[in-house]
Formats: structure tokens, C-alpha cells, sequence
């Protein structure tokens, strides 16, 4: 039975917890305000570019000048898996989410026999992917240092992965990141960067897609549009994935929150009783010796 | 002077879209203006200044590094992979990329193709350098 005193002192403690979580809750209710910002800000101009990239798709065709990024090296041996998570923990099961679907597809992959090479973005992934595969990881970006992404963070990961594919270290390339839905949701999804796939032309004007005008021509227009479509792709996972672990820790922060001021009730509770108990222990006392007298 | 719709786009957001009646791109084969039912062309952009004249005849310029752009006879989008007004436009910035550019190109490992590209993408630098600062 814990004495009076330790009851005040853990009361005390857990009220100090509750604090600090619900400062957390709102630090990161405002951070997800602003991510969710940018991730929207930054929607026009991927949806300009995929258009765009499909239309000049459709204009060259996939005969054999097409660039390699797009069409891929043709077999199918070593992926290389970019697996981006969040940089701090703190935020319910965002990160190992993240890095257990990822887990599947590497053991998936590696029970077909390909070869794995792993890029961690952030250090969380990091942390959890390194205790089994250690010695796949080829490469992990840091972006700990970096108070708000901007393209040039995404542009870096994009120009690492398109140099290795350029040396052959690879043939397939996926992302690894959670798609922020809401608040309460994020969901892990893969998406292959190469060979990239070529967004569907389904809009309404791309009929006059036809009579454009390229210069230079439409191949060397595609292969530097292929890379930059590549950064592109990046910098909007990083994006949902700060908008995503913004709302995982919001609505972690709010249950600890809960969950610290449920602990304060029973405590409160049995703090009360103890002292009741001991002031009729102190009554009895009182009169008992009276009594005797 | 008839008028069309431009749109100005950065990765980080969108930074301008408003009717305008020209536009200057520095393409990559060379400047181009650009006025209402241009024929649909696609290009890709250097380093440099945009300059854009709206339909109040008011004049403002943009530094862009690099991108594309995508011009339709009813408009006209302009991808670029940064971009900011030349007022705010901070000298520092280019000289970050030059250095960048130089620091890659002292790089052994790179083909001959790739190092013309790097040559000329910081000669470009330099030049939208000297026309900004001077």
C-alpha cells in the first residue's frame, strides 16, 4: 500500500506528463496546419507535370528512344527500395507502419530471390530496418537538420537515385511512404519511381496534344523531364509523410492525454480514500484513549 | 491587346496565375516572347529572368533556374523548378548553385556528356548572375 505521500508525488507526476503531451498535442496541431499547407500548395504543380508528362509520352511513344527511365533496364534482378519515415518518434504506429509494410515487401522480394538495396530517409525506418537488414542498406538520408522541406531536400534523394540507376546498380525502383487520407488515417503505400509509370492521358484538352511544337525535340524535353518528374515524386511523399506524422502524433498526444488524466482520477481517488482512512484510523484512536481514561 | 492566362509554377507552390498579355521565357534555345494564341509549343527553360507585362501594362520579373513550359494558344503554364520575384531575389542563392555546379564538375567520374551539360548549365548560371547583380 503506497503511502499518502507517494500518492501526491505520482499525482504530481503524471499531471507534469499530461502538460507536457498536451503541449505536444497542440505544437503538433499546428504543424500538421502547416503541412497540410504545403502538401496543397505544392499539388498544382504535380498535377501540371503529370499531364504534361503523359502528353509527351503519348508524342514519343514508347519506341527505343524512349529513356531508360522510363522504360526500365528490361530485367527485373535488384530493386532498390527508398523507404521514407519520420524523423522523431512520439507518434503511435506512423513509423512502424511505415517500416513493416516495407518489411513484407523486402522478405517478399527476397523469398523470390532478387536482390535488395535499401535508402533510408529518416531515421526511424532506420533504426527498425537496420536490426534485420542491416547489411542491405546502401544509403540513408538525413533530414533532421531540416526545419521545413523544401524541393531542393527531395531534388538531393532524386539525383542520388537517378545516379545510381545510371551506374546500374539497380533495375526497379520503389518509394516507401504513408498517404496522409486524414488525421486519424495514414495509410503506407509503395509507388515505383522506375521504370516510372506514365500517368494515363485521360484529361479533356490533351486532344491537341498532337500538334504541339517541341524544342528541342519531345525525347530530350522527356528525359529531362523524367528526372525532374522522379524529385517531383519524392518531394510529394515527403510532404505527406511530415502531414501524416504531424496527425499519427496529434491524435497519440491527444490519447496520452486522456490516458494521463485517467490516471489522475483513479489516483485522485484512492488518494482520498487513503486520507479518509487514516483520519477515522486517527478518530478511533482519539476516542478509544478517551475512553480508557 | 488581347490577353491570356499565365500560370507560374514552383514545386513549392503556385506562385502566380493571372491574365497577362506577354511573356518573356528564356528558353533553352533562346528567348521567346510569348502572346495570346501562341501555337502549342513545349520547351524546356534555363536559368533566367521571366519577365511578364500584365494587363495593366505593369512589368514584373521572376528569376526561374531551369524547368519547362507548357504554352497553349488560351494560356500559358510555366513549370519551373524555383522560382522568385527578382526583388526578392537574394544574389546568394546563384552563387550557392555555381559553387554546387563547379564542386560537381571537379567530380573524375562523370561522362563527357554529362560534364558539357554541367558546363553549360553553370555558364548559364553565370550569366543570369552578371544580369542580376549588374
Amino acid at each position: 500500500m503506497p503511502s499518502l505521500k507517494d500518492l501526491k508525488n505520482r499525482i504530481a507526476s503524471v499531471k507534469a506528463t499530461q502538460k507536457i503531451t498536451k503541449a505536444m498535442k497542440m505544437v503538433a496541431a499546428a504543424k500538421l496546419r502547416r503541412a497540410q499547407e504545403a502538401a496543397e500548395a505544392a499539388r498544382p504543380y504535380s498535377q501540371r507535370m503529370s499531364i504534361v508528362l503523359s502528353n509527351i509520352a503519348q508524342a514519343v511513344g514508347t519506341d527505343d528512344s524512349a529513356p531508360l527511365l522510363m522504360t526500365g533496364t528490361g530485367r527485373d534482378k535488384t530493386h532498390l527500395l527508398v523507404v521514407c519515415t519520420a524523423e522523431r518518434g512520439l507518434c503511435g504506429g506512423f513509423n512502424s507502419q511505415i517500416a513493416r509494410f516495407a518489411r513484407d515487401h523486402i522478405r517478399k522480394l527476397l523469398a523470390e530471390g532478387k536482390t535488395v538495396k535499401i535508402i533510408c530517409v529518416g531515421k526511424k525506418g532506420y533504426d527498425i530496418l537496420r536490426r534485420e537488414f542491416a547489411s542491405l542498406i546502401i544509403d540513408r538520408v538525413d533530414l533532421r537538420e531540416v526545419k521545413k522541406i523544401g524541393f531542393e531536400n527531395a531534388d538531393q534523394i532524386g539525383k542520388k537515385i537517378i545516379g545510381l540507376f545510371d551506374k546500374g546498380e539497380f533495375d526497379v525502383c520503389t518509394l516507401f511512404y504513408s498517404e496522409f487520407k486524414s488525421v486519424i488515417s495514414q495509410v503506407p503505400t509503395a509507388l515505383q519511381l522506375i521504370p516510372a509509370a506514365v500517368p494515363a492521358a485521360a484529361s479533356t484538352d490533351t486532344g491537341s496534344a498532337a500538334i504541339y511544337e517541341y524544342e528541342p525535340d519531345a525525347g530530350e524535353i522527356l528525359s529531362d523531364l523524367i528526372p525532374r518528374n522522379i524529385s517531383v515524386q519524392v518531394f510529394r511523399a515527403l510532404l505527406e509523410n511530415v502531414a501524416g506524422e504531424m496527425g499519427a502524433k496529434m491524435s497519440a498526444m491527444d490519447n496520452a492525454t486522456r490516458n494521463a488524466g485517467e490516471m489522475i482520477n483513479k489516483l485522485t481517488l484512492s488518494y482520498n480514500r487513503q486520507r479518509q482512512a487514516q483520519i477515522t484510523k486517527e478518530l478511533i484512536e482519539i476516542i478509544s484513549g478517551a475512553e480508557a481514561l | 491587346m488581347a490577353d491570356f492566362k499565365l500560370e507560374l509554377v514552383s514545386p513549392e507552390r503556385l506562385l502566380l496565375s493571372e491574365q497577362v498579355s506577354e511573356v518573356v521565357i528564356p528558353a533553352t534555345e533562346g528567348e521567346m516572347t510569348v502572346m495570346a494564341n501562341h501555337a502549342p509549343t513545349m520547351t524546356t527553360i534555363k536559368p533566367g529572368i521571366i519577365t511578364v507585362k500584365t494587363v495593366g501594362g505593369q512589368t514584373n520579373r521572376y528569376v526561374v533556374f531551369g524547368g519547362f513550359a507548357d504554352i497553349l494558344p488560351t494560356g500559358c503554364t510555366v513549370l519551373a523548378e524555383s522560382a522568385v520575384p527578382v526583388s526578392e531575389f537574394d544574389a546568394t542563392l546563384v552563387e550557392r548553385r555555381i559553387e554546387a555546379a563547379r564542386a560537381e564538375l571537379e567530380q573524375p567520374h562523370h561522362g563527357d556528356e554529362h560534364r558539357t551539360k554541367i558546363e553549360n548549365f553553370l555558364s548559364e548560371l553565370t550569366q543570369l548572375n552578371e544580369t542580376v547583380s549588374g
